[in-house]
């Protein structure tokens, strides 16, 4: 697999999730610069976490709009493999890759610490070495995670089995006092209709090695190796 | 010619705000009675358009491709 690992002013996990692809998981990625636009094609593309553009207007709003984004929506539309994580999410939320929107946690802080989240999807590329309803935690790190969807939107999204991920308790348990945020059904990863594209709060590079205490990320960045090589 | 417009996105009605709450309970602790309280962000621009209509229509352009989310927001134009 290589992976296109895109970098907008403001972009700082960039290089973290290049050295999970790279050192922990032993496949290729380049880091773009947003103004070089994609100069040849990949299987994946991730949009990675940080505070682009400042979180000016709204976090992820301006970030979505530059040229690149043209790029990452037409290779999406043919099937490459998108993952936004943290400002990736909000800027694939923005540029509308998946239906919804990332905004103001209920309790309008910067929350950082880990979190448990209940796997909901194992059909896509990104969470197939999941088992279903498998309990892993990643640290999250966001001020604008609380995710919003129109009631009609969220039922098909349900329908569909779009939601990959939940804010749950240690057990497993998706309960009100277990998500962080305040996301609508304390949802906190989507994939889009054709499940090429994983939007996610919580990183999963800040936890792909035993030493950061949690390798329970490893397995979506295996998951895509596993689904280009087999493609 | 040119046209001063001015835009103002605001959250749905309904739709939690909790920098609109947290600054009402600010104002309640200063002893004033505030029972609703809504945050709004205002755009003054000034843009060219041939007249008041192009004008607003390029606003709304505007507010539907950037300034505005339509899941959580609402807006409203008005050209000076």
């Amino acid at each position: 697999m290589r992976a296109a690992v895109i970098q907008f002013g403001g972009s700082n996990c960039d290089r973290d999730v290049v050295h999970v692809i790279e050192e922990v998981c032993g496949a290729d990625a380049d880091l773009v610069w947003y103004k070089d636009g994609l100069t040849r094609s990949y299987d994946a593309i991730i949009l990675p976490g940080g505070f682009s553009y400042g979180d000016y207007l709204r976090a992820g709003a301006i970030a979505a709009r530059t040229p690149i984004m043209a790029d990452i929506i037409r290779a999406a539309e043919k099937g490459t493999l998108v993952l936004g994580i943290c400002n990736g999410a909000q800027i694939a939320a923005e540029s509308g890759l998946i239906p919804g929107v990332f905004t103001i946690n209920a309790y309008p802080k910067f929350l950082c610490r880990p979190a448990y989240l209940r796997v909901e999807n194992t059909t896509s590329p990104f969470t197939r070495l999941y088992s279903e309803g498998e309990v892993v935690r990643f640290p999250i790190a966001h001020k604008e995670g609380r995710y919003i969807i129109p009631a009609d939107e969220l039922s098909r999204l349900e329908k569909e089995k779009r939601i990959a991920f939940r804010f749950c308790d240690e057990a497993g348990n998706v309960t009100h006092a277990a998500n962080p945020n305040g996301a609508i059904g304390n949802i906190t990863g989507v994939l889009s209709e054709k499940e090429n594209v994983l939007v996610m709060m919580p990183h999963p590079e800040r936890a792909a090695e035993e030493i950061l205490g949690s390798a329970d990320g490893k397995k979506i960045f295996d998951s895509m190796i596993a689904y280009v090589e087999e493609s | 010619m040119k046209y001063d417009v001015t835009i103002t996105i605001s959250l749905k009605e309904g739709m939690l705000n909790p920098e609109a709450e947290a600054i009402r309970r600010a104002i309640a602790h200063l002893g004033y009675g505030v029972d609703y309280l809504q945050k709004q962000d205002q755009y003054r621009i000034t843009l060219d358009a041939v007249n008041k209509q192009e004008a607003e229509k390029i606003a709304g352009s505007i507010c539907e491709r950037l300034l505005a989310n339509p899941v959580i927001h609402t807006y409203v134009i008005e050209v000076i």
